[in-house]
């Protein structure tokens, strides 16, 4: 029995984290079936989201819900401009080039937060999100795993029915599909671009919050192992394929839970690195993917 | 049997230039003229150049982007360390284990990630690059997360230039050579090279190799010029310090590699009290040089023996 309990508050934990990382894993797979741009600045716009929530909690003293609103808000904005500024002008050149300059944001968001607000940890208020634990069949289960779990569960429907049953997801399915022949049918690109990375930075907002929720602390370098960890995920569920990011991220958290439970914690990043070798080699589409023969 | 002739006064010419360098150096550091900052400085400057011109052969000349050197400078520099300071072997027995170290992490980690593509390649090998420092975190022989303090400082002034100029050598003569053509021919188009009878694995294999064997040898000799070594020396990040500089001098451009890895490190050094400004700076220069001039500021120029002699107006 203890076993059981055991393996089923690993799982719970496991849950948590994944359903962070599966919201970060989103945004990386939604760009990257657009514009086939692995957005390493991805992660930190995360951090970033975490930021604007501890503000909005601690300075403007708003409830955890607007906190994220806000978060999200921000950075939907932030991912646009980047978009603009960095990407665009690369849309053309070699995909190394743009991997690049990618690498680059992501250090000026790193470091330009850094020098702002200084290296140091901030710790979440306490008054924003008071914990209650719950006993459930001698498995311990706190109000935060549910808020993150059922939050990023709800966002990930929203994020389905926009794909699935709107007219600017259907633009984006479109873009990804074939761009050309897309812009043949009076899609415009930029706008979806656009669009998809207001959308993927708005998730990884919400994971940001998610995390400061979770861990109670946001510096910013926080962005950078759960971003190649969510990256990790979502080539798992084979990149570009949202389903895959889903499924990616959850297993993803899993498997490093289990990890750091059964094994050594200290192991636990080098886990997703082994992970994402072992899937680049054995099946390098992942999950979901089909396999494209190569065009010369 | 003059162009013989030629070739030996050249390349005594070039001898003797370097042994003038060398000299200045030796009698600038134990005179006491560079003092203990600029020697530091310089100390850097010839590691990084090793590393910016041992990734460019990787990134630049092969077109293979990796993000992975500063895991092979940790093989190099843990090898050495084990090697001298655990093994008491002679410091040349454990540059060249690190050396031999580093190439065969190149070979076992190159043989399979080779297969990849693009940023595929790209995220495998910053992968790799942080197991091999996880790994290291978490073997107590060489003190785990705290490293490996009291390194003799076995790494003298000859150490370094030759080591910089061997490196340089060895390079530039690999790419003029047939292997280098071959090796060039995969990053121009992968397809056309396989086309014309080239094994594009091998010759990503073989730089791959190199260029780790050649960040071995700047581990190892970083090791022994600082006392102490860490696993958190050799994050990703410091592969995008490396990766800053070949970029900025120019993708597949030796000189480039050269002229940046100088640039780079003396502005760290100036903004070492600042390290978020040296970052942002970092970040910006990649961004606008992917932009504006996404062949870096040299492209895949070199100034060699030609440019200088036409500046000094050389008669044919």
């Amino acid at each position: 029995m203890a076993i059981v309990q055991e393996f089923a508050q690993q799982m719970i934990n496991g849950l948590s984290l994944g359903a962070i990382y599966a919201l970060i894993a989103l945004g990386y797979t939604m760009v990257y079936g657009i514009i086939k741009l692995i957005n390493f600045a991805h992660g930190d716009i995360m951090m970033v989201g975490a930021y604007v929530g501890f503000f909005s909690l601690s300075v403007l003293g708003s409830n955890i819900l607007v906190a994220m609103l806000f978060a999200m808000l921000a950075c939907a904005i932030i991912g646009v401009v980047i978009e603009k500024i960095a990407y665009k002008p690369l849309r053309n050149s070699t995909r190394i080039a743009a991997l690049i300059t990618a690498i680059g944001v992501s250090l000026l968001l790193e470091y330009v937060t850094l020098f702002i607000l200084g290296a140091g940890q901030r710790v979440f208020p306490e008054t924003a999100f008071p914990v209650t634990n719950y006993h459930f069949l001698g498995i311990l289960v706190s109000n935060k795993d549910l808020f993150v779990i059922i939050s990023a569960v709800i966002l990930m429907l929203v994020l389905q029915y926009i794909i699935r049953r709107t007219k600017t997801g259907k633009a984006m399915r479109a873009v990804s599909e074939d761009q050309e022949a897309a812009v043949l049918m009076g899609i415009s690109v930029d706008k979806t671009v656009s669009i998809t990375f207001a959308i993927g930075s708005s998730l990884a907002a919400a994971a940001g919050v998610m995390i400061g929720v979770y861990y109670n602390t946001v510096n910013p370098l926080m962005g950078i192992i759960p971003g190649l960890k969510a990256f990790v995920a979502a080539v798992l569920g084979g990149i570009g394929i949202i389903p895959g990011a889903m499924v990616g991220g959850f297993l993803m958290g899993i498997l490093e839970t289990m990890v750091s439970g059964y094994g050594n914690s200290l192991y636990r990043d080098a886990v997703a690195f082994g992970v994402l070798i072992l899937i680049l080699l054995i099946k390098p589409t992942g999950l979901f993917g089909k396999n494209t023969g190569e065009k010369v | 049997m003059q162009t013989f002739n030629k070739t030996w006064t050249r390349f005594l010419a070039e001898a003797a230039v370097l042994a003038v360098i060398f000299t200045l150096g030796q009698y600038a550091i134990t005179t006491g003229l560079l003092n203990q900052y600029y020697q530091i400085n310089l100390n850097s400057i010839c590691i990084n150049i090793i590393l910016a011109v041992s990734l460019n052969l990787i990134n630049g000349f092969t077109g293979q982007l990796s993000l992975g050197h500063a895991g092979f400078m940790a093989v190099g520099a843990y090898v050495s360390v084990i090697m001298t300071n655990r093994l008491d072997f002679p410091f040349i027995l454990a540059v060249l284990a690190a050396c031999t170290a580093a190439a065969l992490a190149g070979f076992i980690i190159g043989v399979p990630t080779l297969r990849l593509k693009g940023d595929y390649l790209a995220i495998a090998t910053l992968g790799f690059g942080e197991i091999i420092r996880v790994v290291l975190q978490n073997i107590d022989y060489v003190g785990g997360p705290s490293g490996i303090m009291g390194i003799a400082k076995l790494t003298t002034w000859a150490w370094l230039f030759g080591s910089t100029i061997l490196t340089l050598v060895v390079i530039t003569n690999l790419i003029n050579s047939s292997y280098g053509r071959a090796i060039i021919s995969v990053r121009e188009d992968e397809v056309a090279a396989e086309l014309m009878g080239i094994n594009t694995t091998r010759y990503k294999v073989l730089a791959f190799v190199i260029g780790a064997m050649f960040a071995g040898l700047a581990g190892a000799l970083y090791a022994h010029y600082f006392y102490i070594i860490k696993p958190d020396t050799f994050t990703f990040l410091k592969s995008f310090d490396i990766l800053v500089m070949v970029v900025l001098g120019g993708l597949g451009s030796t000189t480039g590699a050269v002229i940046a890895a100088i640039f780079i490190t003396s502005l760290t050094a100036a903004l070492q009290s600042f390290p978020a400004i040296r970052m942002i700076l970092y970040a910006l220069i990649l961004i606008i040089v992917m932009i504006y001039r996404p062949q870096g500021l040299m492209g895949n120029k070199e100034v060699g023996r030609k440019t200088l002699a036409r500046m000094w107006g050389e008669k044919k």
